[in-house]
């Protein structure tokens, strides 16, 4: 066995710790982005201006101004203006959570936009109040556009967390570094690395299937049995190849 | 089907139209108050007029069929009474009051807030080319969804209801189908069980029949006619079947133009139009 190995074996607990300090990232900070995709998404479709412009100027912001710096701007700049320095997992967490929350916010808009309006018309017609129209019949149907999307945002967040290397959050990019130092074996490590974020990824993948399996259920969709195993994307649900055997 | 009484009889009579809050009409009543009136109505999409000073009213009870060219501004005249769309000018009245509009203190009518036009939808359902169907609820849920959640209906009584009304409509054994399982007939029955679930005293169909297979056509309206037949529910109703509007309806209005140019009984506008372009028209579709 290589050195790489048995160095890994030597430090499994601290490799186990980094692996969870990275699904830690990964499961918080999509939640902070799928609460923010949410507000700012219903914001950015209010009657309300101020919230509409807020929405916009957020959503811009944070789309627009790379993930990096505003993780450094959160752990090296912020300190020095608030004098209070955050956690380095916590300050993963909340620029995760702003940056993907200002595209999943884009998502949650157009798929709420994406409801037939006779489905707005007959909730009217029910005399449905427009918070009980959004929550029992606009959102279940946005809901199973959004997941293809989300999937693909939930898999490009896994892997910005070996960004959290940079300001020394512990995760498993930090740890296999490490090893790497130790043991001189470039090669190894980083095929590890590469290894560990696929198998995580896919594994995200499978579950948002799954989620997105019960959506459709709910909905009397076809879920596309056998497909579990498939990795979708926003594309490929909406230009979905006739007879496709893929 | 046809021949069983409808379990839809509404007990609670007539208000008294001077019981209406806020009543005091600008315009006074025609005669036996109409339940619907349309004073003036104009309706435009930016330089494009759809109705141009609309006049007409309905009494209560009355079964009208609204015909007319494509374009002519049927479909307009059922989406402002169901609120989906705002007036551009006048007003129309429902039972004495104002639909979309509210009297400020100066006794001015304004636009009604969403507060005023969910009171104002509470006499009025609908029933859509589409179905419109909710398909993240199963059959049973479209129907009293509604009743539960917005007339705040006990469940197990709003679920017996639903069960009634799926029975009359032929579909009780759908009553756990999504509403992708069903064809697009039945589809419409449930919507038009979904309607009638809320209890509307006017029901606006709206050319109900026309996204249907042929062969689908006529279950759908002869269930419209058991409905005209055995209820006091009032429909306006905008067709191209001009069987439906000679077997159920008292009134036939045809519209051009954004204006109704003839109204009388069926019999006499299929027979013995008095307008040329009725005439034109009823040449063209009959």
């Amino acid at each position: 066995m290589s050195d790489f190995f048995s160095a890994f074996f030597d430090e499994l607990p601290q490799v186990r710790s980094g692996l969870w300090v990275t699904l830690e990232a990964t499961v918080l900070g999509a939640l902070a982005a799928l609460l923010l995709s949410f507000v700012l998404g219903l914001m950015s479709i209010s009657r309300l201006l101020v919230l509409r412009g807020t929405s916009r100027v957020v959503v811009e912001f944070f789309r627009g101004t790379s993930l990096y710096i505003q993780l450094f701007w959160l752990y090296y700049a912020m300190p020095t203006l608030t004098g209070y320095q955050l956690d380095p997992l916590l300050c993963g967490v909340v620029a995760f959570g702003l940056n993907y929350g200002a595209y999943g916010a884009e998502v949650v808009r157009g798929a709420i936009g994406s409801v037939p309006r006779g489905q707005y018309e007959a909730a009217v017609a029910l005399n449905m109040s427009p918070l009980h129209r959004m929550r029992k019949v606009v959102l279940p149907q946005a809901w199973v556009q959004m997941i293809p999307s989300f999937t693909n945002l939930l898999i490009q967040l896994l892997k910005c967390t070996p960004l959290l290397w940079l300001i020394s959050a512990a995760d498993l990019m930090t740890v296999v570094q490490q090893l790497r130092d130790r043991t001189g074996e470039t090669l190894t490590a980083y095929l590890t690395l590469l290894a560990v974020y696929f198998v995580l990824a896919y594994a995200l993948t499978l579950l948002m299937n799954l989620l997105e399996r019960g959506a459709k259920r709910r909905l009397g969709l076809p879920t596309g049995a056998g497909s579990l195993l498939r990795s979708r994307s926003a594309t490929e649900a909406v230009a979905s190849v006739p007879g496709g055997a893929r | 089907m046809a021949t069983e009484p409808l379990p839809l009889q509404k007990t609670a009579d007539v208000a008294p139209a001077d019981a209406a809050p806020g009543a005091a009409p600008a315009v006074a009543p025609e005669t036996g108050h109409p339940l619907v009136r349309f004073d003036d109505v104009v309706k435009r999409y930016g330089d494009h007029v759809v109705l141009d000073g609309l006049n007409f009213s309905v009494r209560r009870g009355e079964h009208i069929t609204l015909i007319g060219p494509s374009g002519s501004g049927k479909t307009t005249i059922l989406r402002l009474l169901m609120t989906l769309e705002k007036v551009s000018d006048g007003v129309i009245w429902v039972d004495g009051s104002p639909l979309s509009h509210v009297r400020t203190p100066a006794g001015v009518l304004k636009p009604a807030p969403e507060k005023h036009l969910r009171e104002a939808r509470k006499k009025i359902g609908m029933v859509f080319q589409q179905f419109n169907l909710f398909p993240n609820m199963k059959v049973l849920q479209n129907i009293t969804e509604a009743p539960v959640n917005v007339l705040g209906k006990d469940r197990e009584e709003a679920e017996a209801r639903a069960r009634e009304l799926l029975d009359l409509v032929g579909l009780s054994a759908k009553i756990d189908a999504h509403p992708s399982q069903l064809s697009g007939g039945q589809q419409q029955r449930v919507a038009i069980a979904r309607a009638l679930a809320m209890e509307p005293e006017i029901l606006l169909l709206d050319e109900v029949t026309s996204a249907l297979d042929p062969e689908l056509v006529a279950g759908v309206l002869e269930l419209l006619g058991d409905i005209a037949r055995n209820t006091d529910i009032t429909m306006l109703c905008v067709t191209h079947e001009m069987n439906f509007a000679r077997d159920v309806s008292e009134t036939v209005l045809m519209f051009d133009s954004g204006q109704v140019i003839e109204s009388g009984p069926p019999e006499k506008i299929f027979t013995d139009p008095e307008h040329e372009r009725t005439r034109e028209f009823l040449d063209a579709v009959l």
